[in-house]
């Protein structure tokens, strides 16, 4: 497993975002609870929409840090769309996953998440920074 | 798929994990969608459509479609110019606020008031430009 070569590099995380379902707000969710509060040092996110139209720029940051994608549905766009830009894909965590571990919860809201999930969004966040901490911990 | 002669819009948003204006993007298009004109719209996931997703592109080539971006690289706007044609109408959000002169905006997570004020503007701005589309609908 590749891994990043300076501690200036950071761990991309990039959520899929998709807008229609639940999954997809849970996905950004999580990635902001990584990069912002869990373990904002140590990582950063970008624009998916961005990287995949092509913007040289990102393209350079996935390819020279590693990146965990965060998908909400099966088709798992942000994993193969990492991995069609050539980037240093490590890990990929899917909300559908998340699910079936907290199947208590029933997330409904898409526009602004309910409780629930909320309550998965930091379940996965938690996971995510979890393999950050293990990425870092081989460095 | 929907039948042909129904009338609907379909709403591009960018996103943008990493500005503020790309949650904005994002929940004003959601408010179009669940609120202000529920029977007339419909979204794209954009990473999906990006990824080559047939019925998105086909949706998008056979129906007029609004994009809503965050910044000026306009990617919704230029991918779905790109693969499926020009959109009736494009929207970014960076642009409206130098009219609307916002200088609080927050979190890309939890949006403050000020910041959910400037999303129900744009989802306003979003309905009224759904409106002129079906207005002229041939």
């Amino acid at each position: 497993m590749k891994m990043c070569a300076s501690p200036q590099k950071k761990v991309i995380v990039i959520p899929c975002s998709g807008i229609g379902k639940a999954f997809g707000s849970i996905s950004r969710d999580a990635t902001y609870e990584v990069t912002e509060k869990l373990r904002g040092d140590a990582t950063q996110t970008l624009c998916l929409a961005l990287l995949v139209s092509g913007d040289e720029e990102s393209i350079q940051l996935v390819r020279n840090n590693a990146c965990i994608t965060v998908d909400g549905c099966p088709l798992q766009c942000a994993e193969k769309n990492v991995k069609l830009a050539g980037g240093n894909l490590v890990s990929s965590f899917r909300v559908v996953d998340a699910y079936k571990e907290n199947r208590h919860l029933k997330p409904r809201a898409v526009t602004f998440l309910d409780r629930d999930g909320r309550q998965m969004a930091l379940a996965l966040a938690q996971k995510i920074a979890k393999k950050v901490d293990d990425l870092l911990g081989e460095q | 798929m929907m039948e042909a002669e129904e009338k609907k819009v379909g709403i591009i948003s960018c996103s943008g994990e990493k500005c503020v204006e790309g949650t904005i993007s994002r929940i004003a298009t959601r408010l179009v969608l669940a609120k202000l004109r529920p029977n007339e719209t419909v979204t794209i996931c954009l990473p999906l459509f990006l990824a080559g997703g047939k019925e998105e592109r086909e949706f998008a080539r056979d129906y007029p479609t609004i994009t809503v971006d965050g910044c000026d690289k306009t990617c919704a706007k230029l991918a779905t110019k790109r693969y499926s044609g020009k959109p009736a109408s494009s929207i970014v959000i960076t642009d409206l606020m130098k009219n609307w002169q916002c200088a609080n905006l927050n979190s890309r997570r939890e949006l403050n008031d000020e910041t959910l004020k400037v999303t129900r503007k744009v989802a306003d701005r979003i309905a009224q430009e759904v409106d002129e589309v079906l207005k002229h609908w041939v």
